[in-house]
């Protein structure tokens, strides 16, 4: 897994886009960038050669499963490796983000160990 | 009019009918309805007036004032004060973990670096000069581990202080949660009042409901991680 590669996070709450960079860095990844919605974040997308996405759900503006349809629709996103991080736990979202394309869900709270979890492998099936 | 007077008119207006007296079995038929007409507007009377008691009794209830014009404000500026707590004490943690982590790294990375010099020392691979250097390192390291364990120690204090919002925020929230009784309690004597039937509950499939909530039922909602994790390889995941 090439540890420079360039992440998106998106959340609302600045505190929590924190906890993620910072659980990000000590997973060795430090080429990490912020946006606080999916009208923010899509336009970054677009043009900022990204290489994972890890977003909220529920954000004010664009949520996390338009973000993700969007970028589904997007010819030059359709491959991004996006990672849902929510609050939202009910079945049939996330069956719903599942049909959208999503590559990994982690539900909140989580810890440290589920994140690296889904990352890895997410790249497994991404690199194999 | 009691029974046995109705059926005295009754027993009068079959006899009027059989004997073909139209006029005579109209008035009696007029009487029969005129009293039961009557027992229904003194009913209907009755009925009004309770309801107009009930809501006045509702509508002069100091408490029902007092909670629209001051209490929910009241409760709408706590819980955003909560919310401005909660981010302040997080900011505060997250600063103090974000600058203390380089600090414990810096320590480990060189006492790394001086073991593996130790180590050589211990085989007595080292020349003088460079046992030299060697304590020169130590003694530094030594100074560095006081500076930094100091450092380390305030930023910690900081991370115990910015805990204070817990009981802060309770005493809010626990503030919040009687008014919520409060005005439950009002609402329920309103809906007594008007007799009427709550619709039964809809949920919103599509509705998001945010973190998982102990004892309230959100729905269809998974446990945890281990059930998203079964539910999304029962998907093919």
């Amino acid at each position: 897994m090439n540890k420079n590669m360039k992440i998106l996070v998106v959340d609302d709450f600045s505190t929590m886009r924190r906890i993620i960079k910072n659980l990000l860095r000590d997973l060795g990844f430090t080429n990490t960038h912020e946006a606080d919605d999916g009208n923010t974040a899509l336009p970054m997308l677009q043009s900022g050669n990204y290489d994972f996405l890890v977003t909220d759900w529920n954000m004010p503006g664009m949520t996390g499963i338009d973000l993700l349809k969007a970028v589904r629709a997007d010819a030059n996103l359709v491959k991004l490796p996006v990672l849902m991080v929510t609050a939202e736990s009910k079945r049939e979202q996330i069956i719903e983000a599942a049909q959208a394309g999503v590559n990994g869900y982690v539900v909140k709270p989580f810890t440290a160990v589920t994140l690296e979890e889904k990352i890895n492998k997410i790249f497994e099936r991404v690199g194999g | 009019m009691d029974s046995d007077e109705r059926l005295a008119l009754a027993e009068e207006l079959v006899t009027q009918l059989k004997a073909g007296n139209e006029a005579e079995s109209s008035s009696i038929i007029s009487k029969l309805s005129d009293c039961i007409e009557s027992e229904l507007f003194v009913e209907v009377g009755r009925l009004t007036r309770e309801l107009h008691e009930a809501i006045n009794e509702f509508l002069i209830d100091p408490r029902i004032n007092e909670m629209a014009q001051v209490d929910i404000p009241d409760a709408s500026e706590r819980l955003s004060y909560v919310i401005t707590m909660t981010e302040k004490s997080a900011n505060t943690t997250l600063g103090a973990v974000e600058a203390g982590l380089p600090l414990a790294d810096d320590l480990g990375e060189k006492a790394r670096d001086i073991s593996a010099k130790w180590e050589q020392f211990c085989n007595r691979e080292l020349s003088v000069d460079d046992f030299r250097v060697l304590s020169k390192e130590l003694a530094n390291f030594l100074a560095l581990t006081t500076e930094r364990s100091k450092q380390l120690h305030s930023h910690m204090t900081d991370v115990l202080m910015a805990q204070d919002f817990q009981d802060l925020t309770g005493q809010i929230i626990r503030q919040v949660i009687t008014l919520v009784h409060d005005v439950e309690d009002k609402l329920v004597q309103l809906v007594r009042i008007s007799g009427s039937k709550l619709p039964e509950k809809q949920k919103d499939a599509h509705k998001l409901e945010g973190p998982i909530i102990p004892g309230i039922d959100q729905g269809n909602t998974v446990s945890g991680q281990d059930d998203v994790d079964d539910l999304l390889s029962s998907l093919g995941f």
